[in-house]
Protein backbone atom coordinates (compact mmCIF):
# COMPACT_ATOMS: atom_id res chain seq x y z
CA UNK A 1 0.00 0.00 0.00
CA UNK A 2 1.39 3.42 -0.57
CA UNK A 3 1.38 6.11 1.84
CA UNK A 4 0.11 9.36 2.36
CA UNK A 5 2.24 12.48 2.55
CA UNK A 6 1.21 15.48 4.69
CA UNK A 7 1.49 18.39 2.70
CA UNK A 8 1.77 22.17 3.49
CA UNK A 9 1.40 24.83 0.84
CA UNK A 10 -0.60 28.37 0.94
CA UNK A 11 -3.41 28.57 -0.96
CA UNK A 12 -4.82 31.86 -2.37
CA UNK A 13 -3.16 33.44 0.56
CA UNK A 14 -3.84 30.46 2.61
CA UNK A 15 -2.34 28.37 4.86
CA UNK A 16 -3.83 24.45 4.13
CA UNK A 17 -2.51 21.49 5.64
CA UNK A 18 -3.28 17.72 4.10
CA UNK A 19 -2.48 14.31 3.68
CA UNK A 20 -2.18 13.41 0.01
CA UNK A 21 -1.98 9.95 -1.77
CA UNK A 22 0.89 10.87 -3.96
CA UNK A 23 -0.60 9.99 -7.14
CA UNK A 24 -3.40 13.40 -6.56
CA UNK A 25 -2.78 15.93 -9.03
CA UNK A 26 -3.05 19.11 -7.79
CA UNK A 27 -5.88 20.38 -9.81
CA UNK A 28 -8.05 17.57 -8.00
CA UNK A 29 -6.42 17.90 -5.08
CA UNK A 30 -8.01 22.17 -5.36
CA UNK A 31 -11.54 21.00 -6.83
CA UNK A 32 -12.15 18.23 -4.02
CA UNK A 33 -10.63 18.52 -0.85
CA UNK A 34 -10.69 22.73 -1.30
CA UNK A 35 -13.83 22.92 -2.95
CA UNK A 36 -12.19 25.01 -5.50
CA UNK A 37 -13.86 23.97 -8.54
CA UNK A 38 -12.93 26.82 -10.97
CA UNK A 39 -10.29 24.84 -11.74
CA UNK A 40 -11.29 22.61 -14.25
CA UNK A 41 -10.29 19.39 -15.17
CA UNK A 42 -10.34 18.53 -19.39
CA UNK A 43 -7.75 15.86 -20.71
CA UNK A 44 -5.51 15.51 -17.68
CA UNK A 45 -2.31 15.04 -19.85
CA UNK A 46 -1.59 18.06 -20.27
CA UNK A 47 -2.84 19.41 -23.66
CA UNK A 48 -5.63 21.59 -23.04
CA UNK A 49 -4.72 23.98 -20.37
CA UNK A 50 -8.25 23.78 -18.18
CA UNK A 51 -6.07 23.38 -15.12
CA UNK A 52 -4.06 26.03 -15.16
CA UNK A 53 -3.08 27.35 -11.79
CA UNK A 54 -0.23 29.77 -10.62
CA UNK A 55 2.30 27.84 -8.76
CA UNK A 56 4.93 30.42 -6.90
CA UNK A 57 3.65 32.75 -9.24
CA UNK A 58 4.23 30.75 -13.09
CA UNK A 59 1.26 29.49 -14.24
CA UNK A 60 1.44 25.55 -14.57
CA UNK A 61 -0.40 22.24 -15.75
CA UNK A 62 -2.53 21.62 -12.40
CA UNK A 63 -3.01 18.13 -13.84
CA UNK A 64 0.96 17.64 -14.13
CA UNK A 65 1.42 19.12 -11.08
CA UNK A 66 1.44 16.68 -8.50
CA UNK A 67 0.00 17.48 -4.93
CA UNK A 68 2.72 16.59 -3.10
CA UNK A 69 5.07 18.65 -5.11
CA UNK A 70 3.17 21.91 -4.29
CA UNK A 71 4.08 21.11 -0.60
CA UNK A 72 5.97 24.42 0.45
CA UNK A 73 4.34 26.01 -2.23
CA UNK A 74 2.65 29.16 -3.11
CA UNK A 75 -0.90 28.05 -5.38
CA UNK A 76 -3.35 30.61 -6.80
CA UNK A 77 -6.20 30.20 -8.86
CA UNK A 78 -8.79 31.30 -10.49
CA UNK A 79 -11.05 31.85 -7.45
CA UNK A 80 -7.69 33.79 -5.83
CA UNK A 81 -6.92 36.33 -8.47
CA UNK A 82 -10.85 37.30 -8.88
CA UNK A 83 -11.56 37.81 -5.19
CA UNK A 84 -8.28 39.94 -5.48
CA UNK A 85 -9.71 42.00 -8.05
CA UNK A 86 -6.25 41.74 -10.04
CA UNK A 87 -8.22 40.24 -13.33
CA UNK A 88 -10.83 42.40 -12.51
CA UNK A 89 -10.67 44.48 -16.02
CA UNK A 90 -9.84 41.13 -17.96
CA UNK A 91 -12.53 39.54 -16.55
CA UNK A 92 -14.79 42.33 -17.52
CA UNK A 93 -13.87 42.68 -21.19
CA UNK A 94 -13.82 38.91 -21.68
CA UNK A 95 -17.71 39.44 -20.95
CA UNK A 96 -18.09 42.58 -23.29
CA UNK A 97 -16.18 40.47 -26.02
CA UNK A 98 -18.20 37.26 -26.01
CA UNK A 99 -14.84 35.38 -25.11
CA UNK A 100 -16.62 33.20 -23.09
CA UNK A 101 -19.71 30.67 -23.86
CA UNK A 102 -19.87 27.27 -21.81
CA UNK A 103 -16.74 28.75 -20.05
CA UNK A 104 -14.84 25.51 -19.55
CA UNK A 105 -11.84 26.92 -20.65
CA UNK A 106 -12.12 30.60 -19.18
CA UNK A 107 -9.95 30.17 -15.69
CA UNK A 108 -7.61 28.75 -17.75
CA UNK A 109 -7.28 31.24 -19.93
CA UNK A 110 -7.80 34.15 -17.76
CA UNK A 111 -4.81 32.66 -15.78
CA UNK A 112 -2.77 32.44 -19.11
CA UNK A 113 -3.74 36.01 -20.52
CA UNK A 114 -2.81 37.41 -17.21
CA UNK A 115 1.24 36.18 -17.24
CA UNK A 116 1.18 37.52 -20.68
CA UNK A 117 -0.11 41.15 -19.55
CA UNK A 118 2.06 41.42 -16.29
CA UNK A 119 5.26 40.51 -18.95
CA UNK A 120 4.63 42.74 -22.17
CA UNK A 121 3.05 46.39 -21.96
CA UNK A 122 1.18 45.34 -25.64
CA UNK A 123 1.80 42.23 -26.91
CA UNK A 124 0.38 42.21 -30.50
CA UNK A 125 -2.09 39.57 -31.55
CA UNK A 126 0.55 37.36 -32.81
CA UNK A 127 1.94 37.03 -29.89
CA UNK A 128 -1.32 36.91 -27.62
CA UNK A 129 -2.09 33.68 -29.59
CA UNK A 130 1.40 32.28 -29.48
CA UNK A 131 1.62 32.51 -25.92
CA UNK A 132 -2.69 31.54 -25.44
CA UNK A 133 -1.66 28.28 -27.50
CA UNK A 134 -1.55 25.52 -25.03
CA UNK A 135 -5.46 26.34 -23.84
CA UNK A 136 -7.93 24.90 -25.92
CA UNK A 137 -11.93 26.62 -26.74
CA UNK A 138 -14.28 25.05 -28.00
CA UNK A 139 -17.32 27.28 -28.28
CA UNK A 140 -15.76 30.50 -29.20
CA UNK A 141 -13.18 30.26 -32.28
CA UNK A 142 -10.51 32.62 -29.99
CA UNK A 143 -11.13 35.40 -32.16
CA UNK A 144 -12.93 36.92 -29.20
CA UNK A 145 -10.37 35.88 -26.59
CA UNK A 146 -7.47 37.46 -28.46
CA UNK A 147 -10.28 40.77 -28.60
CA UNK A 148 -10.01 40.48 -25.08
CA UNK A 149 -6.88 39.95 -24.10
CA UNK A 150 -5.96 42.63 -26.46
CA UNK A 151 -8.75 45.17 -25.11
CA UNK A 152 -7.19 45.05 -21.81
CA UNK A 153 -3.64 45.55 -22.45
CA UNK A 154 -4.35 48.23 -24.14
CA UNK A 155 -6.34 49.72 -21.33
CA UNK A 156 -4.08 49.53 -19.08
CA UNK A 157 -1.25 50.90 -20.71
CA UNK A 158 -3.46 53.85 -21.53
CA UNK A 159 -4.09 53.74 -17.34
CA UNK A 160 -0.57 53.66 -16.93
CA UNK A 161 0.38 56.88 -18.69
CA UNK B 1 -7.46 9.29 -16.58
CA UNK B 2 -5.97 8.61 -13.17
CA UNK B 3 -2.65 7.75 -12.02
CA UNK B 4 -2.87 4.61 -10.31
CA UNK B 5 -1.09 4.73 -7.17
CA UNK B 6 2.69 4.84 -6.12
CA UNK B 7 4.91 5.88 -3.35
CA UNK B 8 6.92 9.16 -3.16
CA UNK B 9 10.35 9.81 -2.17
CA UNK B 10 12.20 13.74 -2.44
CA UNK B 11 15.96 12.86 -1.74
CA UNK B 12 17.78 15.95 -0.59
CA UNK B 13 20.79 15.27 -2.38
CA UNK B 14 21.99 13.38 -5.97
CA UNK B 15 24.16 10.42 -3.94
CA UNK B 16 20.92 9.77 -1.82
CA UNK B 17 18.52 10.35 -5.41
CA UNK B 18 21.23 7.54 -6.65
CA UNK B 19 20.66 5.32 -3.61
CA UNK B 20 16.95 5.38 -4.05
CA UNK B 21 17.49 4.38 -7.54
CA UNK B 22 19.81 1.72 -6.27
CA UNK B 23 17.18 0.23 -3.95
CA UNK B 24 14.18 0.41 -5.97
CA UNK B 25 15.18 -0.68 -9.23
CA UNK B 26 13.00 -0.79 -12.21
CA UNK B 27 10.25 -0.64 -9.73
CA UNK B 28 11.01 3.41 -9.59
CA UNK B 29 11.32 6.51 -11.67
CA UNK B 30 12.82 9.66 -11.58
CA UNK B 31 10.60 12.69 -11.61
CA UNK B 32 12.01 16.26 -12.31
CA UNK B 33 9.39 18.26 -14.03
CA UNK B 34 7.01 16.08 -14.87
CA UNK B 35 5.71 17.03 -17.94
CA UNK B 36 6.62 13.78 -20.02
CA UNK B 37 5.67 11.38 -17.03
CA UNK B 38 3.10 12.74 -15.27
CA UNK B 39 0.85 12.34 -18.69
CA UNK B 40 2.42 9.02 -19.19
CA UNK B 41 1.22 8.07 -15.23
CA UNK B 42 -2.01 9.64 -16.20
CA UNK B 43 -2.78 7.56 -19.08
CA UNK B 44 -1.38 4.14 -17.24
CA UNK B 45 1.19 3.89 -19.11
CA UNK B 46 3.54 3.67 -16.67
CA UNK B 47 2.81 2.44 -13.18
CA UNK B 48 6.02 2.74 -11.57
CA UNK B 49 5.77 1.75 -7.55
CA UNK B 50 7.47 4.47 -6.45
CA UNK B 51 8.53 8.26 -7.58
CA UNK B 52 11.67 9.99 -7.08
CA UNK B 53 11.17 13.37 -7.14
CA UNK B 54 14.78 15.59 -8.15
CA UNK B 55 12.83 18.68 -7.23
CA UNK B 56 14.65 19.58 -4.40
CA UNK B 57 18.66 19.27 -6.04
CA UNK B 58 20.57 21.93 -6.58
CA UNK B 59 20.95 21.27 -10.24
CA UNK B 60 19.53 24.64 -11.39
CA UNK B 61 22.14 27.00 -12.62
CA UNK B 62 23.35 28.42 -15.39
CA UNK B 63 26.94 29.37 -15.36
CA UNK B 64 29.74 29.31 -17.95
CA UNK B 65 32.93 27.90 -16.59
CA UNK B 66 35.85 28.33 -19.16
CA UNK B 67 35.04 27.79 -22.86
CA UNK B 68 32.02 25.81 -21.99
CA UNK B 69 28.79 26.45 -20.71
CA UNK B 70 27.08 24.13 -17.69
CA UNK B 71 23.72 23.77 -17.26
CA UNK B 72 22.18 21.97 -14.86
CA UNK B 73 19.77 19.30 -15.35
CA UNK B 74 16.61 20.78 -13.57
CA UNK B 75 17.25 24.25 -15.71
CA UNK B 76 13.77 24.49 -16.62
CA UNK B 77 12.37 25.37 -20.46
CA UNK B 78 11.76 29.10 -19.29
CA UNK B 79 14.95 29.58 -17.60
CA UNK B 80 16.95 28.79 -20.67
CA UNK B 81 14.58 30.80 -22.47
CA UNK B 82 15.47 33.66 -20.57
CA UNK B 83 18.71 33.03 -20.16
CA UNK B 84 21.47 35.69 -21.27
CA UNK B 85 24.33 33.24 -21.12
CA UNK B 86 22.20 31.02 -23.47
CA UNK B 87 21.21 33.46 -25.14
CA UNK B 88 25.21 35.05 -26.21
CA UNK B 89 26.52 31.27 -25.73
CA UNK B 90 24.20 29.09 -27.07
CA UNK B 91 22.11 31.26 -29.62
CA UNK B 92 20.89 27.77 -31.19
CA UNK B 93 19.32 26.88 -27.88
CA UNK B 94 17.76 29.96 -27.35
CA UNK B 95 16.57 29.57 -30.92
CA UNK B 96 15.08 26.74 -30.40
CA UNK B 97 13.08 27.00 -26.96
CA UNK B 98 10.06 28.65 -27.65
CA UNK B 99 8.93 26.11 -30.06
CA UNK B 100 9.22 23.54 -27.09
CA UNK B 101 5.50 23.20 -25.86
CA UNK B 102 3.72 25.92 -24.40
CA UNK B 103 4.53 28.50 -21.87
CA UNK B 104 2.98 26.78 -18.57
CA UNK B 105 4.80 23.76 -19.82
CA UNK B 106 7.89 25.43 -20.19
CA UNK B 107 7.27 26.39 -16.44
CA UNK B 108 7.77 23.37 -15.35
CA UNK B 109 9.78 20.75 -17.98
CA UNK B 110 13.52 20.47 -17.26
CA UNK B 111 16.22 19.88 -20.02
CA UNK B 112 17.47 16.91 -17.69
CA UNK B 113 13.96 15.60 -17.86
CA UNK B 114 13.70 16.33 -21.77
CA UNK B 115 16.91 14.69 -22.72
CA UNK B 116 16.52 11.49 -20.89
CA UNK B 117 12.63 11.42 -21.99
CA UNK B 118 14.44 11.00 -25.49
CA UNK B 119 11.08 11.94 -27.30
CA UNK B 120 12.51 11.52 -31.40
CA UNK B 121 10.41 14.65 -32.40
CA UNK B 122 11.56 16.64 -29.39
CA UNK B 123 13.88 19.54 -30.36
CA UNK B 124 16.75 19.63 -27.34
CA UNK B 125 18.30 16.50 -28.76
CA UNK B 126 18.72 17.78 -31.97
CA UNK B 127 20.23 21.25 -30.57
CA UNK B 128 22.47 19.45 -28.19
CA UNK B 129 24.12 16.99 -31.02
CA UNK B 130 24.43 19.98 -33.65
CA UNK B 131 26.16 22.09 -30.34
CA UNK B 132 28.61 19.15 -29.88
CA UNK B 133 27.55 18.99 -26.37
CA UNK B 134 28.42 16.16 -23.38
CA UNK B 135 25.31 15.13 -21.43
CA UNK B 136 26.86 14.52 -18.12
CA UNK B 137 25.80 11.36 -16.27
CA UNK B 138 26.13 10.81 -12.58
CA UNK B 139 26.05 6.42 -11.26
CA UNK B 140 27.22 4.51 -8.54
CA UNK B 141 30.50 4.51 -10.25
CA UNK B 142 30.51 8.38 -10.32
CA UNK B 143 30.36 10.83 -13.17
CA UNK B 144 30.59 10.30 -16.98
CA UNK B 145 30.06 12.59 -19.65
CA UNK B 146 28.52 11.63 -23.22
CA UNK B 147 28.62 12.84 -26.45
CA UNK B 148 24.56 13.76 -27.41
CA UNK B 149 25.41 12.11 -30.63
CA UNK B 150 25.94 8.83 -28.74
CA UNK B 151 23.53 9.23 -25.99
CA UNK B 152 20.27 8.42 -27.71
CA UNK B 153 19.59 5.21 -28.89
CA UNK B 154 15.51 4.96 -29.96
CA UNK B 155 12.33 5.72 -29.48
CA UNK B 156 12.32 6.65 -26.17
CA UNK B 157 15.74 5.09 -25.20
CA UNK B 158 19.01 6.13 -24.22
CA UNK B 159 22.51 4.86 -23.19
CA UNK B 160 21.58 5.91 -19.17
CA UNK B 161 21.91 2.57 -17.45
CA UNK B 162 19.10 1.70 -14.65
CA UNK B 163 20.94 3.19 -12.04
CA UNK B 164 21.94 6.22 -13.39
CA UNK B 165 20.84 10.14 -13.66
CA UNK B 166 21.30 12.96 -15.76
CA UNK B 167 23.17 16.14 -13.81
CA UNK B 168 23.63 18.40 -16.50
CA UNK B 169 25.15 19.49 -20.02
CA UNK B 170 27.91 21.04 -21.39
CA UNK B 171 27.97 23.15 -24.28
CA UNK B 172 31.00 24.69 -25.61
CA UNK B 173 30.92 28.31 -26.06
CA UNK B 174 30.05 29.38 -29.97
CA UNK B 175 33.20 30.71 -31.53
CA UNK B 176 33.27 33.86 -33.67
CA UNK B 177 31.84 33.37 -37.12
CA UNK B 178 29.69 30.21 -36.02
CA UNK B 179 26.11 30.47 -37.58
CA UNK B 180 23.05 29.09 -36.63
CA UNK B 181 19.72 27.81 -37.98
CA UNK B 182 16.36 26.17 -36.57
CA UNK B 183 13.67 25.49 -37.84
CA UNK B 184 10.30 23.25 -37.70
CA UNK B 185 7.44 22.19 -39.47
CA UNK B 186 4.71 21.34 -36.97
CA UNK B 187 0.44 21.52 -37.25
CA UNK B 188 0.25 24.21 -34.72
CA UNK B 189 2.30 26.18 -32.11
CA UNK B 190 3.99 23.97 -29.35
CA UNK B 191 2.93 20.79 -30.99
CA UNK B 192 5.81 18.34 -31.67
CA UNK B 193 7.41 19.02 -35.17
CA UNK B 194 6.80 16.78 -38.40
CA UNK B 195 10.00 17.48 -39.41
CA UNK B 196 12.57 19.51 -37.58
CA UNK B 197 16.07 20.76 -38.06
CA UNK B 198 18.99 21.97 -35.77
CA UNK B 199 22.09 23.67 -37.74
CA UNK B 200 25.75 25.14 -37.11
CA UNK B 201 28.58 26.00 -39.26
CA UNK B 202 31.25 28.04 -40.24
CA UNK B 203 31.06 29.84 -43.03
CA UNK B 204 33.87 32.21 -44.66
CA UNK B 205 34.88 33.01 -48.21
CA UNK B 206 31.60 31.80 -49.60
CA UNK B 207 32.29 28.05 -47.96
CA UNK B 208 31.01 26.49 -45.52
CA UNK B 209 33.04 24.25 -42.74
CA UNK B 210 32.22 21.58 -39.67
CA UNK B 211 28.09 21.89 -40.93
CA UNK B 212 26.40 20.05 -38.04
CA UNK B 213 22.74 19.29 -39.36
CA UNK B 214 20.89 17.55 -36.86
CA UNK B 215 17.46 16.72 -37.72
CA UNK B 216 14.42 15.98 -34.91
CA UNK B 217 11.30 13.87 -35.84
CA UNK B 218 12.51 12.25 -38.33
CA UNK B 219 13.07 8.75 -37.37
CA UNK B 220 13.64 7.16 -34.40
CA UNK B 221 15.89 9.63 -32.99
CA UNK B 222 17.42 12.61 -33.60
CA UNK B 223 20.00 12.16 -36.47
CA UNK B 224 23.33 13.84 -37.82
CA UNK B 225 22.76 14.02 -41.33
CA UNK B 226 26.54 13.42 -41.79
CA UNK B 227 26.58 13.04 -45.85
CA UNK B 228 24.66 16.14 -46.23
CA UNK B 229 26.83 17.79 -44.12
CA UNK B 230 30.03 16.74 -45.72
CA UNK B 231 28.57 17.55 -49.36
CA UNK B 232 27.41 21.01 -48.02
CA UNK B 233 31.47 21.94 -47.04
CA UNK B 234 33.01 20.37 -49.85
CA UNK B 235 33.65 23.13 -51.54
CA UNK B 236 32.23 26.94 -52.32
CA UNK B 237 28.56 27.15 -51.94
CA UNK B 238 26.11 26.63 -54.94
CA UNK B 239 22.47 25.68 -55.94
CA UNK B 240 23.84 22.76 -56.77
CA UNK B 241 25.58 22.00 -53.93
CA UNK B 242 22.82 22.39 -51.93
CA UNK B 243 21.15 19.69 -54.43
CA UNK B 244 23.66 17.06 -53.71
CA UNK B 245 23.35 17.98 -50.24
CA UNK B 246 19.29 17.27 -50.70
CA UNK B 247 20.36 13.89 -52.72
CA UNK B 248 22.45 12.44 -49.65
CA UNK B 249 20.03 12.99 -46.97
CA UNK B 250 18.47 9.86 -48.33
CA UNK B 251 21.66 8.07 -46.74
CA UNK B 252 21.30 9.88 -43.71
CA UNK B 253 17.89 9.90 -43.05
CA UNK B 254 14.85 7.07 -42.31
CA UNK B 255 12.10 9.05 -41.86
CA UNK B 256 9.12 7.33 -40.87
CA UNK B 257 5.42 6.97 -41.36
CA UNK B 258 3.08 7.98 -38.86
CA UNK B 259 -0.23 9.43 -38.41
CA UNK B 260 1.42 13.17 -38.73
CA UNK B 261 2.87 11.94 -42.20
CA UNK B 262 4.25 9.84 -44.02
CA UNK B 263 7.88 8.95 -44.59
CA UNK B 264 7.88 10.57 -48.46
CA UNK B 265 6.40 14.18 -47.21
CA UNK B 266 9.25 13.70 -44.38
CA UNK B 267 11.65 13.42 -46.77
CA UNK B 268 10.81 16.00 -48.92
CA UNK B 269 10.29 18.32 -45.58
CA UNK B 270 13.87 17.32 -44.89
CA UNK B 271 15.19 18.81 -48.31
CA UNK B 272 13.06 21.88 -47.99
CA UNK B 273 14.42 23.02 -44.55
CA UNK B 274 17.93 21.99 -45.56
CA UNK B 275 17.86 24.46 -48.58
CA UNK B 276 16.23 27.08 -45.93
CA UNK B 277 19.06 26.66 -43.81
CA UNK B 278 21.90 27.39 -46.26
CA UNK B 279 19.80 29.85 -47.30
CA UNK B 280 19.98 31.30 -43.99
CA UNK B 281 23.87 30.36 -43.02
CA UNK B 282 24.92 32.10 -46.40
CA UNK B 283 22.26 34.71 -46.06
CA UNK B 284 21.70 34.34 -49.84
CA UNK B 285 18.08 33.48 -50.38
CA UNK B 286 18.38 32.68 -54.25
CA UNK B 287 20.36 28.65 -52.18
CA UNK B 288 16.66 28.01 -51.38
CA UNK B 289 15.49 28.45 -55.04
CA UNK B 290 14.66 24.67 -55.64
CA UNK B 291 14.26 21.69 -54.23
CA UNK B 292 15.61 18.30 -55.71
CA UNK B 293 13.18 16.02 -57.13
C1 LIG C 1 1.16 19.30 -24.17
C2 LIG C 1 2.65 19.08 -24.16
C3 LIG C 1 3.40 19.50 -25.23
C4 LIG C 1 4.79 19.30 -25.27
N1 LIG C 1 5.48 19.71 -26.35
C5 LIG C 1 6.82 19.51 -26.39
C6 LIG C 1 7.58 19.92 -27.51
O1 LIG C 1 7.06 20.52 -28.47
N2 LIG C 1 8.91 19.64 -27.51
C7 LIG C 1 9.51 18.99 -26.47
O2 LIG C 1 10.72 18.77 -26.51
N3 LIG C 1 8.82 18.62 -25.39
C8 LIG C 1 7.50 18.86 -25.33
N4 LIG C 1 6.80 18.44 -24.22
C9 LIG C 1 7.53 17.72 -23.14
C10 LIG C 1 8.23 18.67 -22.18
O3 LIG C 1 9.30 19.35 -22.83
C11 LIG C 1 8.79 17.94 -20.97
O4 LIG C 1 9.03 18.91 -20.00
C12 LIG C 1 10.07 17.17 -21.17
O5 LIG C 1 10.01 16.28 -22.24
C13 LIG C 1 10.41 16.31 -19.95
O6 LIG C 1 10.99 17.09 -18.97
P1 LIG C 1 10.48 16.98 -17.47
O7 LIG C 1 11.44 17.70 -16.63
O8 LIG C 1 9.07 17.42 -17.42
O9 LIG C 1 10.65 15.41 -17.21
P2 LIG C 1 9.76 14.35 -16.44
O10 LIG C 1 8.41 14.28 -17.05
O11 LIG C 1 9.85 14.58 -14.99
O12 LIG C 1 10.58 13.02 -16.79
C14 LIG C 1 10.63 12.51 -18.11
C15 LIG C 1 11.43 11.20 -18.10
O13 LIG C 1 12.79 11.43 -17.79
C16 LIG C 1 13.18 10.76 -16.60
N5 LIG C 1 14.04 11.72 -15.89
C17 LIG C 1 13.67 12.94 -15.43
N6 LIG C 1 14.74 13.61 -14.97
C18 LIG C 1 15.81 12.79 -15.13
C19 LIG C 1 17.20 12.92 -14.85
N7 LIG C 1 17.73 14.05 -14.32
N8 LIG C 1 18.01 11.88 -15.16
C20 LIG C 1 17.51 10.76 -15.72
N9 LIG C 1 16.21 10.58 -16.00
C21 LIG C 1 15.37 11.58 -15.71
C22 LIG C 1 11.90 10.41 -15.90
O14 LIG C 1 12.04 9.25 -15.12
C23 LIG C 1 10.96 10.19 -17.07
O15 LIG C 1 11.13 8.91 -17.60
C24 LIG C 1 5.43 18.65 -24.16
C25 LIG C 1 4.67 18.25 -23.05
C26 LIG C 1 3.29 18.45 -23.04
C27 LIG C 1 2.49 17.99 -21.86
S1 LIG D 1 -6.72 18.97 -17.76
FE1 LIG D 1 -4.69 19.67 -17.50
S2 LIG D 1 -4.13 20.27 -19.48
FE2 LIG D 1 -6.08 19.36 -19.83
S1 LIG E 1 -15.97 28.87 -23.83
FE1 LIG E 1 -16.47 26.77 -24.05
S2 LIG E 1 -14.50 25.89 -24.21
FE2 LIG E 1 -14.05 27.97 -24.29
Amino acid sequence: MTASVSIKLTVNGETVTADVPPRMHLADFLRERLSLTGTHIGCEHGVCGACTVRLDGDIVRGCLVLAVQANGAAVETVEGVSDSGEIADLQEAFRQRNALQCGYCTPGMLLTAQELLAREETPDRETIREHMSGNYCRCTGYQAIVDAVETTARARAAART
Amino acid sequence: MKAAAFDYVRPASVAEALELLRRHGDAAKLISGGQSLVPALNLRLLAPEILIDLGGLDLRSIAMDGGVLRIGALARHVDLLNSALVAEHAPLLALAMPHIAHPAIRNRGTIGGNLAHADPASELPAVMQALDAAIVVEGADGTRRVDARDFFTGIYETVLAADEMIVGVEIPVAEAGRRFFFHEFSRRSGDYAIVGLAAAATVAGGTASDVRLCYFAVGDKATLAEGAGAALSAGPMSVERVAAAQAALAEDLSPQDDQQGSAATRMHLARVVLARATAALFDDPALAGRTAA
